[in-house]
């Protein structure tokens, strides 16, 4: 009785295991086949040599950061406010935080394109609107990251201990509070950096250069490039959720998102 | 004298405003741009129910409406079955505890792996000339010739199961985990048989879970896209893709109706997203 579920257990992982790995198998297998006869790294050398790869890619290298950046500015404050002088704001602005699990990206994009592309709201051509997108698309995990890692500490406390020794508001966000939370940010921070870089119709809809949409666009008129392209993705987005596991040693949230 | 019990809570609440300001200029206003179009006439702007209605009346629409809908029950179904098989495998099958730790780790990387590489990923293997094709066609078989094709809808099916079964590891694991000893047990010293078991104990305990996750899957693969625009080339008529070839150039003729197309959208995500919210509340009584 045992051994069977054991060998059950085994049989399904095995299925797991290769469902999983087969895929990226033969993406990598592929990807190395650009030269007829050989196996060579040639496609990785023509996509690092393409102009247009290192303007979609580091575009979103810029928007990640800009993402990242504007996140941390936005939701720490606002996030620390809450727990220290308005406990009523919770629930509402935990339900905002959540709506974009509502509105699909695509729905979001058709509604920023078709609010802000006419006067006097013209800004649908602004990189400021696709950094703002991106920023509300990685809120419901960058907002709990940040939520959560201050559960973890003594708001109350630390700030209290900070004004009684003469600092100001900039002071304590900047110098105590951000400090102390720094594991959590640093989780949302590459949660959402994994999530800007996978994502695709914002940047494609709103027309900015950008990792995704330029894959997509190889993939019309290349074979080999496109399979390398899609190793380098697997191994970022591997990147990325190891850092979270590694900073995060094994608690935290579940890293689960991303433009699908 | 004047003014009694105002300014308690007047100042406190301006430190959230930048939040609300860029919530609502960004998230809100556009979002509610869409329930008011919907319900808007594109000539004179009066208020109108001509929109939605216009959805149940075309084919093309409901035909959309039904693959999405038909992609995430199954995909959703399908994910949420062998997702808890190998969590329960990994966790209870008394494999070597670090399976446990890397099956997990994979998910995290799987569930985020998804949109245009994961297409290509499945054109590498899957497509005419990939690996796993060429490897069936040594041994005299190829799938190709049995009506198996990667770009359509079983094949984008297949695709989509890559993001969803992972999902559903990551958020089933707890409750496996909440599962105690304990109660398989004193089921066992009650005299149950292990299907007792399941059917009375471990499987009412987990079904709020389960279903709640399920919904949940459904939700993923219905706001999907990128996916599917990769592998067919927006051969498949899912809702997201008519909304996208919509943005690109008004397919549907009448602007109106693209709003209630999105607007439909947003319905049946709403409603799933409030179900899996009910059952993991549910959830949460028996897992401490």
């Amino acid at each position: 009785m045992k051994i069977r579920g054991k060998v059950w257990a085994w049989f399904l992982i095995i299925l797991g295991v290769l469902y999983f790995f087969l895929p990226l198998l033969a993406t990598f297998l592929f990807s190395l086949k650009a030269k007829l006869g050989v196996l060579s790294f040639q496609a990785y050398v023509n996509v690092f040599n393409d102009p247009k790869f290192i303007k979609g890619f580091s575009g979103s290298l810029l928007w990640a950061t800009l993402t990242i950046v504007v996140g941390i500015l936005l939701f720490v404050p606002t996030a620390y406010w809450v727990r220290l002088k308005v406990p009523k704001a919770r629930s509402a602005i935990e339900f905002i935080t959540l709506i974009p699990f509502v509105v699909p990206p695509i729905v979001f994009v058709f509604g920023l394109v078709r609010t802000y592309s006419r006067p006097p709201l013209l800004i649908v051509d602004s990189p400021a609107l696709l950094v703002a997108a991106y920023t509300i698309i990685s809120m419901p995990y960058m907002y709990r990251a940040i939520d959560i890692g201050l559960r973890s500490i003594d708001v109350r406390t630390l700030t209290e201990a900070a004004q009684s020794l003469g600092a100001g508001w900039g002071t304590i966000l900047f110098r105590i509070i951000i400090p102390n939370i720094r594991v959590a940010i640093l989780n949302g921070a590459f949660l959402s950096f994994a999530i800007v870089l996978g994502e695709f119709i914002l940047a494609r809809y709103l027309v900015k250069p950008a990792f995704a949409p330029y894959m997509l666009d190889l993939g019309q008129n290349r074979a080999f490039e496109p399979a390398a392209l899609a190793v380098i993705s697997f191994a970022l987005t591997w990147a990325c959720m190891g850092i979270i596991s590694l900073v995060g040693r094994g608690k935290g949230q579940a890293p689960v998102g991303g433009g699908h | 004298m004047a003014r009694p019990a105002r300014p308690k809570i007047s100042w406190a609440w301006l430190g959230v405003m930048p939040f609300f300001l860029f919530t609502f200029l960004f998230l809100l206003y556009p979002s509610s741009t869409i329930v008011i179009r919907s319900f808007r006439e594109s000539g004179s702007g009066g208020f109108t129910f001509d929109n939605i209605l216009a959805l149940f009346k075309s084919p093309y629409i409901l035909g959309s409406y039904w693959i999405s809908i038909k992609i995430s029950l199954i995909t959703a179904l399908g994910g949420a079955i062998f997702g808890f098989l190998l969590a329960y495998a990994a966790i209870r099958g008394g494999l070597p505890s670090f399976v446990r730790l890397s099956l997990l780790t994979f998910c995290g990387v799987a569930s985020n792996f998804a949109g245009v590489p994961l297409a290509f990923a499945f054109i590498a293997l899957l497509s005419p000339a990939g690996l796993l094709i060429s490897w069936m066609k040594l041994f005299g078989f190829n799938p190709y010739f049995h009506g198996f094709t990667l770009y359509t809808f079983w094949g984008l099916s297949l695709v989509y199961m890559y993001f969803q079964f992972p999902l559903m590891v990551l958020i089933i694991a707890p409750a496996i985990d909440g599962l105690r000893r304990e109660w398989l047990e004193a089921s066992q010293n009650l005299g149950a048989s292990t299907s007792q078991y399941w059917r009375h104990v471990a499987f009412p305990i987990l079904l709020p879970s389960l279903m709640g996750t399920t919904i949940l899957l459904f939700g993923n693969a219905f706001g999907a896209f990128a996916t599917a625009q990769a592998l067919t080339g927006g051969q498949i008529n899912l809702v997201t893709i008519v909304i996208g070839s919509e943005l690109r150039g008004d397919v549907l003729g009448n602007p109106g109706i693209g709003y209630a197309l999105a607007l439909g959208m947003v319905v049946i995500m709403a409603l799933a997203i409030a179900g899996y919210t009910v059952l993991q509340r549910r959830t949460e009584r028996w897992l401490r």
